[in-house]
């Protein structure tokens, strides 16, 4: 209605809104740019022009260099497991869990629901000693396994709480029906439940992956040795050793962001989604 | 149909294996960092029980409270930041062309690791030959600050790189409950005469305040927590000047093998992120709230 009566001054207004807006999609996408640049220029280039200049000639050879001597194919494959691992076992246990407290019958759903969701609130940091303890004690300090046991138990909740809207929306009838045609309660579950989750578990698989991709603590923590640590603290300990060499750090950064920034390119709307859905009904 | 629903041992192997998971990692471990307080223990030989002495010297512990410090200053600022958050995302509320995208771009930044922002924004705050400093210099501006190596603007520093890893994180909560606030509303609003200012104030705020609330204690709460940016981008430094309760746990713990202090200090970051969040409830419980019981 009131977009008919359009005043120059409400014009005006609306093109310092699109000039504001424009400014903070500068603000947060610039800096990514700028990082491309640098990982693709020489010392010369960084230390001698000016920031904001292009690339002289584009030295892909700086990913080349990480890649090969910097031990950072190891850190991605490390990551790429890991995380694929994790996914997978906080998705399937996630569901089975979100199955028994929103579609089956019994006395203390709510309470167990309520206990899972308290995992939501706890600070990592303080479990972090009791943890590491617990893992010494278990002979899992410097073992991928103590890492992804970590990261299942502390993606749970959230992963839950995303699956838990969608399980509450699909009808009763469906499960009455298998009950009839005496469909067993785990064929239930895989055949006819699960499938018709896709699309939310597609959403809990890519903010599971994005939250283990990135993780930092528990890896730097649990894990010394070169061969089982994952990008992020990889990326930490050879920056350390490069600290002038800006090429070869972009090219890291570049690296170890560009799996998220595809899986952003193709999967926006459930990442959205699942942000979304995480945080609102919490 | 109940029967098959509700049988027992099904719901058992369901759950327990996920319950078992997180009581061995989560709800055991975080009793046991109030217990392993109360110990003189070094991480590698026996414990000894001091009682309350890990405690009573946190209390008086100077580079403890300047962490928290930091960390309530981190937790103020990050609240003030939601209500910039809110506006933008009221504006995308409205018929703004391309808005879907524009969420989206706002949101990147989130999706990548605090290590590799920490990284990155080193870099754009690097004296010499950062984005930052050249900006300034183009500008006129004469001798820009060294931003992560002085101790009066670390921790602006480090607050602007957690606003742009977190803007689009809210607008994308905000934006999710505006979308939520039934159109015929702001229609009959509309028609009435109300100025878009009016209806954003007066009718879209309200409806969300429940999920406001929601976002000022994820804020508060998660800043308390903060920990890889700050490790990564100043590990607490220049001399202590950035340093946060989790960062300081941390260095006590894993950094001078004093595990009895640094779950001590574990044990008080959970209780003041449980009380600041008890707090906020209680300080934000609205006649709305009730009227839903």
């Amino acid at each position: 209605m009131a977009d008919t009566k359009k005043s120059p001054s409400r014009k005006l207004g609306m093109g310092l809104l699109y000039i504001v807006l424009g400014i903070i999609a500068v603000f947060q996408i610039y800096p990514l740019v700028w990082l491309f640049f640098f990982s693709l220029k020489g010392n010369s280039e960084i230390f001698g022009r000016s920031p904001f200049a292009l690339p002289e000639d584009w030295l892909f050879e700086n990913y080349v260099r990480v890649w090969v001597d910097g031990n950072i194919s190891q850190y991605f494959f490390n990551s790429v497991f890991i995380t694929a691992t994790s996914v997978i076992l906080t998705v399937i246990l996630a569901s089975f869990v979100t199955f028994a407290i929103t579609r089956m019958k019994w006395k203390l759903s709510g309470p167990v629901l309520l206990l899972f969701m308290v995992g939501y609130m706890i600070p990592i940091h303080s479990t972090l000693v009791p943890l590491f303890q617990f893992y010494r004690e278990l002979n899992l300090i410097d073992n991928p396994l103590s890492i992804i046991l970590a990261y299942t138990a502390y993606n749970m909740p959230l992963t839950i709480m995303i699956l838990m809207g969608f399980y509450r929306t699909l009808p009763r009838e469906i499960e009455e029906a298998a009950v009839m045609d005496g469909c067993s309660i785990h064929r239930m579950f895989f055949q006819i439940i699960l499938p018709m989750t896709k699309p939310i578990m597609s959403t809990t698989i890519i903010i599971n992956m994005i939250y283990n991709w990135n993780e930092f603590v528990f890896v730097n923590t649990f894990i010394s040795s070169d061969k089982y640590k994952t990008l992020t603290v990889g990326i930490q300990n050879f920056i350390g050793q490069y600290l002038t060499d800006w090429g070869a750090i972009g090219a890291t950064l570049m690296i170890s962001i560009i799996p998220i920034l595809l899986a952003f390119f193709f999967l926006s709307n459930r990442i959205v989604e699942g942000i979304a859905a995480g945080s609102v009904k919490g | 149909m109940d029967k098959v629903m509700s049988n027992k041992k099904v719901i058992a192997l369901y759950v327990l294996p996920s319950l078992i998971l997180l009581a061995g990692l989560v709800y055991i471990p975080i009793i046991l960092t109030g217990y392993y307080g109360l110990m003189d223990w070094n991480g590698i030989g026996a414990m000894t029980f001091i009682g309350l002495d890990n405690y009573i010297e946190l209390l008086s512990d100077d580079t403890f409270w300047y962490s928290a410090r930091n960390s309530f200053f981190l937790a103020f600022f990050s609240t003030a930041a939601l209500i910039i958050y809110l506006a933008v995302s009221l504006v995308l509320s409205a018929k703004i062309k391309g808005r879907e995208t524009l969420r989206k771009i706002y949101l990147i930044p989130m999706l990548l690791s605090s290590v590799a922002i920490a990284q990155l924004w080193i870099k754009i705050y690097d004296p010499n030959n950062g984005m930052l400093n050249s900006l300034l210099t183009t500008l006129g501006v004469d001798s820009p600050p060294a931003w992560l190596a002085q101790r009066e603007t670390v921790l602006i520093a480090i607050f602007i790189a957690i606003v742009w890893q977190y803007a689009g994180f809210y607008i994308i909560i905000y934006s999710a409950a505006l979308k939520g606030i039934p159109a015929s509303l702001i229609e009959a609003a509309e028609i009435d005469g109300a100025t878009p200012l009016q209806i954003a104030y007066k009718i879209k705020v309200p409806l969300i305040s429940g999920v406001i609330k929601t976002t000022i204690v994820l804020a508060i709460v998660g800043s308390l927590k903060y920990f890889d940016l700050i490790y990564v981008m100043t590990g607490g430094g220049p001399n202590g000047a950035s340093e946060v309760i989790a960062s300081y746990m941390y260095k006590q713990a894993f950094g001078i093998n004093n595990f009895g202090y640094g779950s001590a200090i574990g044990f008080a970051l959970l209780v003041l992120a449980l009380l600041t969040t008890f707090i906020i409830q209680k300080l934000t419980a609205s006649k709305n709230d009730n009227i839903q019981y």
